[in-house]
């Protein structure tokens, strides 16, 4: 640590944290090399990729173009997080089902942008247009999947919970 | 990469950043962020202090929008989400609505700025082709107060703009559309939402089945946003083809295009945002 460094206070899936970082660590670098939560990626590094990404105070960012720093008193949920509670438990399941990952680098930020337009959809009380999951998802990068098998899953899960919800 | 180390600090109030400013030579003021912390991984950029400016909010204004005597204000730390979803924006800055789902990813929107991205005035970006497009106008706030500067005389080169060192981009201003206001946009990106290889905003006043003062303000064709003023002059008087004839611009080579290919679709797009403006508003 460096004098440089500056005490934050935060709350990340759920659990609340006092840490010390250096204000050059990116939240996404913090998550994985200081709390062990490594199923964010690093991928580009430069806001492209989307692979680091995560939910903060409830909205996604990318987790390589915020600092860890610049979260202090907020609130940080990780892929482990929204795994853990079974909030994406039905997204997870259909992944698998329809081979909507290979090698899985990119299917973190894949899932926290799927459930970020599910969440927006449930507000409006609609399911999204196969047009509107591409447009969403538009800032995750999959090199494997040619995204056809994703957008499947995105629907198929899209639909099975506004039925649910009827 | 990882960004050089840099001390951090968080501005409250909107004269504490100034005064920050004043103090550190090299500081770089960070609002969303969204194309500062890249530059700063990439070592694009190494200031010693960053000065955190999303403290101040609400009460200052900065993070508000409004309509005030026939003009939408947007405070400066306004994000594109709230834009986005903005009553005021849709109905009395239409440009902005339709350039807004161009620009980045959902994920960038949650947290960049249209200060930002007016400030950084990347020449490839939609806002600043925006406010020009508009006729809009910038307050800046410094040691010795507030001025306003109109978006022609804003961006000066390739992000280069006319903000003092110590000054900071407070909110930005549009005439509110009226009745007769017509907008268009259209941009060509190889993924949605990246930055454009070419696009184009634009506004004019319909008259009858005319057009009047057309503005049209390419981005991605230039170091700035850049008005092609020939084609405008042919497309208030109906001619679209001469209109393309005309396009006065002369795009650089870059690493999505050539100069000439640049060109070529810039008349696409003047085809495409013609019709739009041609188009009565609902």
């Amino acid at each position: 640590m460096t004098d440089l460094a500056v005490d934050i206070a935060l709350t990340v899936n759920g659990e609340k944290l006092a840490e010390r970082v250096e204000p050059r660590q990116t939240l996404v670098d913090f998550l994985r090399d200081n709390l062990g939560l490594t199923g964010s990626h690093v991928g580009c590094e430069h806001g492209v990729c989307g692979a680091c990404t995560v939910r903060v105070d409830g909205e996604i960012v990318r987790g390589c173009l915020m600092l860890a720093v610049q979260c202090d008193g907020s609130k940080v949920e990780t892929i482990e997080g929204i795994s853990d509670s079974g909030e994406v438990a039905d997204l997870q399941m259909a992944f698998e089902q329809r081979n909507a990952l290979q090698c899985g680098f990119c299917t973190p930020g894949m899932i926290a942008a799927a459930q970020d337009l599910l969440l927006l959809a449930k507000e409006s009380g609609g399911v999204p247009s196969r047009d509107e999951i591409r447009e969403h998802i538009s800032g995750n990068y999959c090199r494997c999947t040619g995204y056809h098998a994703i957008v499947d899953a995105v629907e198929a899960v899209a639909q099975a919970r506004a039925g649910a919800a009827k | 990469m990882k960004p050089a180390p840099f001390a951090y600090k968080k501005a409250r109030t909107l004269d504490e950043a100034v005064a920050l400013l004043c103090e550190h030579k090299d500081a770089r003021l960070l609002a969303g962020g969204q194309s500062l912390i890249a530059t700063l991984n990439m070592r694009l950029s190494a200031p010693s202090v960053l000065i955190d400016i999303n403290g101040i909010n609400g009460s200052n204004g900065l993070g508000g929008i409004a309509e005030k005597n026939g003009a939408v204000e947007i405070g400066a730390l306004v994000r594109h989400v709230q834009a986005e979803r903005s009553d005021v924006i849709a109905r009395l800055a239409p440009l902005i609505a339709r350039a807004m789902p161009h620009i980045g990813h959902a994920a960038i929107r949650n947290r960049g700025t249209l200060g930002g991205s007016i400030a950084f005035a990347d020449p490839a970006a939609e806002l600043p082709a925006c406010l020009m497009a508009l006729d809009g106008e910038v307050e800046a706030t410094g040691p010795k107060g507030k001025r306003t500067i109109r978006a022609a005389d804003f961006f000066k080169g390739l992000f280069e703009t006319a903000l003092g060192p110590q000054e900071i981009l407070t909110a930005i201003r549009i005439p509110a559309a009226t009745k007769d206001t017509r907008v268009g946009f259209a941009e060509l990106a190889r993924r949605h939402g990246d930055y454009a290889i070419v696009g184009l905003a634009a506004s004019a006043r319909g008259d009858g089945k005319g057009l009047k003062d057309v503005r049209l303000s390419f981005f991605g064709a230039g170091d700035t946003p850049s008005r092609a003023r020939k084609a405008e002059t042919a497309l208030e008087s109906g001619d679209v083809d001469a209109a393309v004839a005309a396009l006065d611009l002369q795009p650089h080579d870059d690493v999505q295009a050539t100069g000439a290919v640049k060109k070529h679709l810039a008349g696409v797009l003047l085809r495409r945002v013609a019709k739009q403006l041609m188009e009565p508003r609902p």
